[in-house]
């Protein structure tokens, strides 16, 4: 052990919130099923509470229409109902998780075939760090001083072989917690993919301020890329972002890569992050570009020069010195 | 206080004695914290702190609604990329110790949040250090975009002897600005502690070359008010302000992070070339050229000339493109789209019936209930109706700006993305 101040972590509590993306469209078109890859979440749930008696763990389920919570392993409810056929955990969320998934089939509405709506990530990011904040608030946990309490949130992506037009668009972030985040891209949805993406950019560097890593699970289909969404927002809060590459062994790679508390992480070889996209796509073609322009009055990026910025309407000079010459001429004119 | 040669030596206890009516210092403690006023006895008869959360709740709801108010005023444009220089004045006057320890040690402390808050905040803008001492201005840092840079080199300086000089630190200022891009937005920002400025020509000269060259001048005086202080602010758009003690100097340096109005004469709208540079796999060795050394941990590749960079934003030194990542844009655009204020939930609105509330915070599920079975003061979102808790309220607004209600569900979504 490098110093002696590191025995105090040994008792670590951590609070871990896992979103779970339960996208629909996205799990139908899947070669693997949902209730395989839930099991072996469930699995590596419950070892992260086996691993300490103070442990945790919080599950936001994302789905397209809204996100809500499914499971607080703090709460009393959890133990009052269990059947004796099932632990607690299980009954709980799967019970949560039916209710939650047969309303937000309710509530969707039709869409355009041939596109996949996407998971409402930024809702359940936003959700996580308020709980997350919660406990922030409320100290620690445990009497005990030298108890400290690590917060991990956890995602889970599930994307599909989608087009990388907009690859800024896809986020995943936070240990623990499973999201599944899906976009399409077409033209029509892409002011509200821009939002979510600010959105969820908010929520990243939100977490980042009150340090919190952001694991990020991306569940992929083999031949898929990464998700630059995702890598960027473990890389810019301390997380991991981990791809597994082959689902049947999800419980595997989840509790080698994610199980291990913060402290333990330094002393671990974990996968280490084979680079990271900072790309951004352009507003008018969805090209993802490497250097392009950009607005100065409200940001907006452009992959080739306009004369007009087509969101904030401002009128730019056709270049800083042509621009002030015919200002010039035209206060003479005047 | 004749003896002014002999100052430094006996500065100390001449200062104390004159700032603090004689108290000893176990006796200042008692009279600058008060600690037994914020105590009252509970039905048990013991006494416990006073819950301020309620009334600190209603000062930042206030101060919430005249910001949403300005915002709504007008529909402005905010400078978003901003080249700011810090004055920093470190003549004799800074030495003085109504703060404590000095006034030059408050500065710098609250410089270094100041520096780290206005680039987590601004990650597209530039930070240069100025400082003034012995009637002379001289350029502490060029202006950059890294706060350690800053910081460290601030710390290195902490002398203070002399006069301070208004003239030459604008002066200095105003030769470093006018090489900017004309879509930055120039502004200053001088924490003076002198109650003088030992000038070599006419101040107000150098004020109205500053409103020319359109750079916002504000001060934040830790003496009193200043006349030359208070006309250079009016004249070119700024704020003055004088700091009672440290906890108000915090909040109005803090007040300078967020971007302030742009003023539409003083920036031109311009598209500028950016380059987005990817980050290379670790363990990849590459000589960079800010340090000029080898090193593994990966860093940004220019997309233009393909050196590499260690740190984003910045400007590549080999061909001079502004490189920055696109979460750097996103991080900015926040302040272009802020959420709307909550809307306090009454007591009498609680028992009718057609604004049911579920008592459990959306955000952060904790109920909001109190021991009688009483709802606690709350807030509602006007978009998505989502009850909140007073403290996600303010960690929405101060950190997340996003609204996990809105955020959480497609028809509202779809509402606030067609605004």
């Amino acid at each position: 052990m490098p110093s002696a101040p590191s025995k105090n972590y040994t008792d670590d509590v951590s609070l871990l919130v896992v979103t779970l993306d339960t996208n629909p469209f996205f799990w139908s078109d899947f070669p693997s099923h949902f209730s395989d890859f839930l099991s072996q979440v469930l699995a590596f749930l419950n070892s992260i509470i086996l691993l300490g008696q103070l442990n945790q763990v919080v599950v936001i389920a994302t789905g397209c229409n809204s996100c809500s919570y499914v499971y607080d392993s703090s709460s009393n409810k959890n133990h009052a109902s269990t059947n004796g056929t099932m632990p607690a955990l299980y009954s709980n969320l799967l019970h949560n998780l039916d209710e939650f998934i047969a309303n937000d089939k309710q509530l969707t509405k039709a869409h355009e075939p041939g596109t996949v709506p996407s998971s409402l990530l930024s809702g359940s990011l936003s959700k996580a760090l308020c709980y997350i904040q919660r406990a922030f608030r409320s100290g620690p946990m445990h009497p005990q001083p030298r108890v400290r309490l690590r917060y991990w949130l956890i995602i889970f992506s599930v994307c599909k072989d989608l087009p990388m037009g907009l690859n800024s668009t896809y986020l995943m972030i936070f240990t623990f917690y499973t999201f599944n985040f899906c976009i399409a891209v077409s033209l029509q949805i892409t002011l509200s993919i821009f939002f979510r993406y600010v959105a969820i950019m908010n929520a990243i560097f939100s977490a980042q301020r009150s340090s919190v890593p952001v694991d990020s699970c991306y569940i992929a289909s083999s031949n898929s890329s990464n998700s630059a969404f995702l890598q960027q927002a473990s890389y810019i809060t301390g997380g991991i972002y981990y791809k597994p590459p082959q689902l049947d062994g999800l419980f595997q790679y989840l509790s080698a890569v994610f199980a291990t508390d913060l402290h333990s992480r330094a002393f671990l070889r974990l996968p280490k992050s084979l680079g990271v996209d900072f790309r951004a796509s352009c507003f008018c073609h969805k090209k993802t570009i490497d250097t392009g322009y950009v607005c100065s009055v409200c940001l907006s990026i452009f992959c080739e020069h306009h004369d007009k910025c087509s969101t904030c309407s401002s009128v730019f000079g056709q270049s800083q010195s042509v621009a002030a010459s015919t200002d010039n001429r035209k206060r003479k004119a005047e | 206080m004749n003896n002014i040669a002999g100052r430094p030596l006996n500065e100390d206890d001449e200062e104390d004695e004159v700032n603090e009516d004689g108290l000893e210092a176990w006796e200042r403690a008692y009279t600058e914290d008060r600690s037994w006023e914020s105590l009252q006895e509970d039905e048990s008869g013991l006494l416990r702190s006073i819950d301020t959360t309620a009334i600190q709740h209603a000062q930042y709801r206030r101060r919430l609604r005249a910001l949403a108010s300005n915002a709504a005023s007008a529909r402005i444009q905010k400078g978003l990329i901003r080249y700011l220089y810090i004055v920093v004045d470190l003549s004799k006057a800074a030495s003085e110790r109504d703060f404590r320890p000095s006034r030059m040690a408050v500065i710098t402390k609250q410089v270094e949040t100041f520096i780290r808050e206005f680039f987590d905040q601004n990650p597209l803008s530039h930070v240069g250090l100025v400082t003034t001492k012995d009637g002379v201005a001289s350029c502490l840092t060029d202006l950059g975009g890294s706060p350690e840079a800053h910081i460290k080199s601030l710390m290195g300086k902490l002398e203070c002897s002399g006069d301070a000089s208004l003239q030459n630190a604008l002066d200095l200022v105003h030769s470093n600005l006018n090489q900017i891009p004309s879509y930055g937005h120039r502004e200053v920002l001088i924490l003076y502690s002198a109650l003088s400025t030992c000038d070599p020509g006419d101040i107000m000269e150098t004020i109205q070359n500053c409103k020319k060259g359109k750079m916002r001048c504000s001060v934040i005086g830790l003496a009193a008010e200043m006349f030359i202080c208070k006309h250079l602010c009016q004249e070119t758009g700024g704020t003055y302000s004088v700091a009672l003690d440290e906890s108000h100097f915090k909040e109005l340096i803090l007040e300078h992070c967020p971007p302030p109005p742009a003023i539409a004469e003083y920036a031109t709208a311009n598209l500028i070339k950016m380059g987005f540079p990817q980050r290379a796999a670790e363990g990849s060795v590459a000589i960079c050229t800010c340090h000029e050394e080898a090193k593994t941990e990966g860093g940004y590749t220019c997309p233009r000339c393909k050196v590499r960079v260690c740190e984003l934003p910045t400007e590549c030194r080999i061909c001079g493109l502004t490189l920055i990542s696109s979460p750097h844009l996103a991080r900015s655009y926040h302040h272009l789209f802020p959420i709307v204020p909550f809307v306090e939930i009454s007591a009498s609105s609680q028992n009718d019936p057609s604004h049911r509330f579920p008592n459990t915070c959306f955000g952060c599920q904790e109920s909001l209930l109190s021991q009688g079975n009483k709802p606690e003061l709350s807030v509602y979102c006007p978009k998505c109706k989502q009850q909140f808790c007073f403290d996600c309220d303010i960690y929405i607004h101060e950190s997340l700006h996003n609204c996990p209600g809105c955020e959480s569900f497609r028809h509202s979504k779809s509402i606030t993305t067609a605004q």
